[in-house]
């Protein structure tokens, strides 16, 4: 029943991680937003949060990704080691590939 | 004290323990506003109090002695292994474990990468592999620290790891539950896999110790 093609973005594709402004129950924290990563891995269909917070089950699933972000990239100021990530899911539409060749990796 | 008598656990010298305060602090607002939410829930008929109370239950019978099986399960055996990191719930069902969560993924760690979780929106937690999460998890402190500051929590709970292993911090923010896959320490080749198990410490499938290292199990 899928009328979406599923996978959008592919391992290693660099992202941005929207700010939508969208109020409510979202799964997106406020650090990771405007941030650059790349996709990790492509997790499946999942009804949205978003929606079902609000009792609207049943709704189409969409695409959820694991996005992998340096840390040093979330934080200017981060004390750890260079090669320090972090990982977190991200549903498609907070996700928007990046063309520039400015970014990293 | 004469236990030269036949009545049993009755002591001579029974004497008045001091009184304990109740525990009937001030409700903190996100407290009251659960309660009241359950309290509604169950008036208009779409949850009942033994629901709840059952969901407790099994959350409480769920100990991390579960995913420590699984653990050393993987240790002992390379092709459930295999099938751990494909599936972490068939793994756990596999292993005669209910789960109740959507999905489990299983992240290993490596000489390479060491993994630790969080959730910084609330406190996901895989509660059917796990049981409850300790009070350090869901504490503000930890949801704020452990994605901006992740070695120096670690430092704190006596986890170092030089410059050139990749601290990687998983965000439990949406639809997976994580479990940490730690490596086998040396020297356990003897152990059984029971052993092996009792070595896992809860902290330990969270990503904030390693086997071995933790031993107040």
């Amino acid at each position: 029943m899928q009328t979406r093609n599923p996978r959008i973005f592919s391992p290693g594709d660099v992202v941005r991680i929207r700010d939508i402004g969208k109020a409510g129950h979202v799964r997106t924290p406020q650090y990771v937003r405007n941030k650059v990563g790349l996709i990790d891995s492509y997790v499946g269909l999942f009804e949205n949060p978003e929606e079902r917070a609000y009792g609207r089950i049943g709704c189409e699933p969409i695409p959820l990704y694991r996005v992998r972000l340096k840390q040093n990239d979330l934080w200017p100021d981060y004390e750890g080691s260079d090669c320090d990530t972090l990982v977190l899911e991200i549903y498609d539409h907070w996700l928007e590939t990046v063309t520039s060749l400015k970014e990293p990796q | 004290m004469n236990h030269d008598h036949d009545h049993g656990h009755e002591h001579d010298d029974a004497h008045e323990h001091p009184a304990q305060e109740d525990n009937d602090v001030v409700l903190t607002p996100g407290e009251a506003k659960f309660i009241a939410l359950r309290a509604m829930l169950i008036e208009k008929g779409i949850i009942t109090g033994e629901e709840v109370r059952r969901r407790l239950e099994f959350n409480d019978a769920a100990t991390p002695h579960q995913g420590a099986r699984m653990v050393a399960r993987a240790w002992v055996d390379p092709e459930y292994k295999m099938r751990m990191l494909a599936d972490g719930k068939k793994a756990a069902i596999e292993l005669g474990i209910d789960v109740l969560e959507a999905e489990i993924m299983v992240i290993e760690n490596t000489i390479n990468i060491h993994n630790l979780v969080v959730c910084t929106l609330c406190s996901c937690y895989p509660r059917s592999l796990l049981g409850e999460p300790p009070a350090w998890y869901v504490s503000k402190a930890y949801r704020s620290r452990a994605v901006r500051e992740p070695r120096a929590v670690m430092q704190e709970f006596g986890l170092t790891f030089s410059s050139d292993v990749e601290v990687r911090v998983h965000d439990s923010n949406a639809d997976l539950r994580y479990l940490i896959f730690p490596m086998r320490p040396a020297g356990t080749e003897e152990l059984s896999e029971n052993e092996l198990a009792n070595l896992v410490s809860r902290d330990c499938l969270v990503g904030m110790a390693l086997p071995g290292t933790n031993l107040n199990l």
